[in-house]
């Protein structure tokens, strides 16, 4: 047992301290959502689109920050890729430890990069002047964003375990994530929007991030909302478990 | 005592028999070397070994423990130097170690003295706060070598150690796996194509080849079997001479490759005016010809019918044992 932990921690530290050196990925995962948000947020300032009632920047920043959570999260799932294309990942399955133990830490791992992220983006837009609606609001934003960096490092990880080559991991992003993204209701308003097609919300409505995304607009700022944030929470608890199960039988079936 | 044992060992991928019923076995504190060319099913036999495919059908026994049941006993008790350089080069050397030291379930003070003494061993402590992407392909090599040996293990696999190094780093690395051999008292598995490399290092030799085991036998055994002298020659009507050659007591075998014949003979100086005269009597020209002590390409040879440098081309199955192993627990 004591093995499996320090097993954990190991894979844990090793996410932090690979993120800590990569510059590139530091700027480039806080900067861009820190642009969505500063750009677009006062760029769309007073505008006025169907479905919204509060201004656009307090709409939009509940989006960006489950947007930063869900890319860096998912990065770190598929970044098993790399190991794979490096070699490393041998030396981790040769290791006497259970492939739980190597799962459990690295989604630790990268859950804990992209919620710092997911904080950052959370302070700047408090500093920004959004308005939270309550206290528990914030508790249970906060654990809408630990729910969304499990869900994407899982998503990540089966993702990365049916690939050979970092060519599909672009089609996926492109083809799939974004859609889904565009679809989450993060930029602008769906299901409270009466002008949008019904079938645009009905769409919505099977995109597992609309919850996500739902959920924090909801607790966070409690305006614009579609569904109540605790069955999204519901929702968004059991979506994550099913892609922490799907992402480590995955890890599990097929590797190296 | 035997520390490693395979019986009837196989690995298939679809219609691929990488592996062919293999049995063998390894002897604690030897160096025991696989030599074949690429593709000869060497990787696949490691990676059974060491848990990282399942075999087949068969059995193997890696310290003791069942290769298929008993996993993680298996894996505590190994050290791996894969042929592709399976480090985190966004670490430094000394964090490498230590991320597989953490592994192995090292306590704190084990840790910091066994990162040092081996890193002594492979004569890399003034580049251990260096991160590895800035090593070179040697110095990689050394690191992957020290941290096989981190977690004491009673068997150390090898797979081509040398692979792609210049002959100075190679003998450097030789000397580091004779000094751990000797020092730590492990057993080390090899495989290499390199005639050289299994010569220098190995106590003992299996020649395998299309996934099956030729001959084992102790290195200067294998050498002695071709004869003690080897004569090659080229000439006009090599069939006719070869022929006639066979028929000669003093003759220990032939072999034709291309148009060389090879020849294993005692006393090889004596034989060379007599093959000569027996050519002239023959009406045949005789192009060519030199003695020279025999070497495990000369084993090969005898043993395959073709020397290990034809085989430069990869076999088809290769990337199966590279790429396909899976996991489970």
């Amino acid at each position: 047992m004591a093995s499996e932990l320090q097993a954990i921690y190991v894979m844990w530290i090793r996410e932090m301290k690979r993120f800590r050196r990569s510059k590139s990925r530091i700027i480039s995962t806080i900067v861009q959502p820190l642009f969505f948000l500063a750009i677009l947020g006062s760029g769309l300032r007073g505008a006025s689109l169907g479905g919204m009632t509060v201004d656009y920047m307090d709409f939009v920043a509940p989006g960006i920050i489950a947007m930063s959570i869900l890319f860096s999260s998912m990065f770190t799932g598929i970044s098993v890729l790399w190991d794979r294309q490096f070699g490393f990942l041998q030396e981790v399955l040769v290791a006497p430890i259970s492939r739980f133990s190597i799962i459990f830490g690295r989604t630790l791992g990268g859950a804990t990069i992209s919620l710092f992220q997911g904080f950052f983006i959370l302070i700047i837009s408090l500093l920004l002047g959004i308005k939270v609606s309550s206290i528990f609001g914030l508790i249970l934003t906060i654990l809408f964003m630990i729910l969304i960096a499990f869900s994407a490092v899982g998503f990540g990880l089966t993702v990365a375990s049916k690939m050979r080559d970092f060519q599909g991991f672009q089609i996926i992003m492109n083809l799939i994530v974004t859609p889904l993204f565009f679809l989450s209701s993060s930029l602008f308003p769906i299901a409270t929007n009466p002008a949008i097609p019904k079938i645009i919300v009905n769409i919505s409505y099977v995109n597992p991030l609309f919850y996500m995304v739902d959920g924090i607009r909801g607790s966070l700022i409690h305006k614009d909302y579609a569904v109540d944030p605790l069955i999204n929470l519901v929702i968004v608890t059991i979506f994550c478990i099913f892609m922490m199960l799907l992402g480590s039988y995955s890890f599990n079936k097929t590797e190296a | 005592m035997d520390i490693i044992k395979t019986d009837k060992l196989t690995k298939k991928f679809d219609d691929f028999t990488a592996v062919d019923n293999i049995s063998f076995s390894v002897k604690k504190g030897e160096i025991f070397g696989f030599l074949g060319p690429n593709g000869a099913g060497k990787t696949t036999t490691i990676k059974m070994l060491t848990t990282l495919l399942f075999p087949t059908s068969g059995e193997a026994y890696v310290a003791g423990f069942d290769v298929l049941k008993k996993r993680n006993e298996v894996r505590r008790n190994i050290g791996i130097v894969f042929q592709d350089p399976a480090l985190d080069t966004e670490l430094t050397g000394q964090e490498n170690l230590d991320f597989h030291a953490r592994m192995y379930n090292l306590d704190k003070e084990k840790r910091n003295s066994r990162i040092n003494e081996v890193l002594q061993l492979v004569d890399l402590e003034e580049k251990k706060d260096e991160y590895v992407k800035n090593y070179s392909g040697g110095m990689k090599r050394r690191l992957e070598i020290a941290r096989g040996l981190m977690h004491y293990p009673t068997i150390l696999f090898l797979d081509e150690p040398t692979l792609g190094l210049d002959s100075q780093t190679r003998r450097a690395i030789w000397t580091y796996i004779k000094k751990m051999n000797k020092e730590e008292n492990t057993t080390i598995f090899l495989t290499t194509h390199y005639m050289d490399e299994a010569d220098s290092l190995c106590d003992r030799i299996g020649i395998i080849d299309k996934g099956k085991i030729l001959i084992i036998d102790t290195t200067d055994k294998l050498k002695n079997s071709v004869g003690n002298d080897v004569i090659t020659l080229s000439s006009t009507n090599l069939q006719k001479l070869t022929k006639n050659l066979e028929e000669q007591s003093w003759v220990k075998n032939t072999k034709t490759h291309d148009s060389f014949l090879t020849i294993g003979v005692e006393k090889g100086e004596e034989k060379i005016p007599i093959i000569i005269e027996m050519a002239q009597k023959l009406d045949i020209k005789i192009n060519s010809i030199n003695l020279r002590k025999p070497t495990l390409d000369d084993v090969f040879l005898s043993y395959t019918g073709r020397t290990i440098r034809d085989n430069g081309k990869e076999h088809p199955w290769k990337k199966f044992a590279r790429q396909d192993f899976r996991g489970g627990k």
